[in-house]
């Protein structure tokens, strides 16, 4: 996922037109209801994790990548499924140079109660005398 | 003057022969291949002589971004003349490195402790045009385009790299013949 995300943050930002997003709020939104929806048709929804305000959490309803999925196979039963998401959403976020980590906190397929993406942003950007926009 | 051959026909040229490996000047020399149309424009630079001036570019993009008195500049968007008109669009992306793959001169101070990283601007998409041509702006978003479609997605171009993809070729030619066609001035000038 990483190597497909690190590629298509171009493809996004060629064809969404957005302009820099000022806080993290505002990229975990800029994700969810813009790159979510033009790549895979879906909205999850945000919710902000921590009091720092760097962690927030993706809640997909629908997920059309296990769409033909109805369960894992038992000798696969700890496989995160659709970690290529989180991949995508790492490799993304760093070539826009905000690094963070990406995860699944809870997924459907494995029997929780619903699909959960948490990112944890890390470190503000640094060198500020050595960033372009 | 100045001006060398462009085109014969329709034919690429390449110094004295065509790209079907015919002499120029004997093509222009027999009158039973007239009429002909020629196209002359400036040399095409070499690949050398463009990596040169791209890279003399790139210093004087980040000098012009390291002026700007606010924070953040986009730097160097439009560089005007009498003659032409450059015009430059950085992406917001880019790749991150470790600072010490770039210190290697300096291989003692290269901590592994240290997680600082250089932060690399991304690429940069140049146009150069007629001074009284419109509609720059669009083109460069519409190159963008064409750059992430025919170039991020072939799996056999990587990354900063130069870009040797036959349909980002095909389709950067196409997007520039209707942005001429949509200027002020018709095609081929």
């Amino acid at each position: 996922g990483y190597s497909i995300g690190i590629r298509l943050i171009d493809d996004f930002l060629a064809r969404s037109d957005v302009k820099k997003c000022r806080s993290y709020s505002e990229t975990a939104d800029m994700i969810a209801q813009v790159a979510f929806k033009m790549y895979l048709g879906v909205t999850p929804s945000v919710s902000c994790r921590s009091a720092a305000g760097n962690e927030f959490s993706l809640i997909l309803d629908k997920n059309p990548l296990v769409d033909f999925v109805e369960e894992l196979p038992a000798e696969r039963a700890s496989l995160w499924y659709c970690n290529l998401l989180c991949g995508v959403i790492r490799g993304a976020l760093e070539m826009v140079h905000l690094a963070a980590e990406v995860t699944f906190l809870q997924d459907r397929l494995k029997g929780d109660a619903m699909t959960e993406i948490g990112i944890t942003f890390l470190r503000k950007p640094e060198d500020r005398k050595h960033k372009r926009n | 003057v100045g001006h060398a051959v462009l085109a014969i026909n329709g034919t690429e040229v390449n110094g004295r022969f065509t790209a079907d490996g015919k002499d120029v000047l004997e093509f222009l020399g027999n009158p039973a291949n007239y009429p002909v149309s020629i196209r002359f424009g400036r040399h095409r630079l070499s690949s050398n002589e463009k990596l040169m001036l791209a890279s003399m570019f790139h210093s004087l993009f980040a000098i012009g971004s390291q002026l700007s008195p606010e924070v953040g500049s986009s730097g160097i968007e439009m560089l005007e003349t009498d003659t032409f008109k450059l015009h430059c669009f950085q992406t917001l992306t880019g790749t991150v490195r470790p600072r010490a793959l770039l210190c290697f001169a300096r291989a003692v101070c290269a901590r592994p402790s240290s997680r600082s990283c250089i932060v690399a601007p991304g690429i940069k998409f140049m146009v150069l045009a007629d001074p009284r041509q419109t509609g720059i702006d669009a083109l460069l978003r519409k190159i963008y385009e064409i750059y992430s479609d025919y170039a991020l997605k072939n799996p056999f171009y990587s990354l900063e790299m130069p870009i040797r993809c036959e349909l980002f070729d095909q389709n950067l030619k196409l997007a520039l013949e209707v942005a001429e066609k949509a200027g002020p001035f018709g095609p081929g000038s």
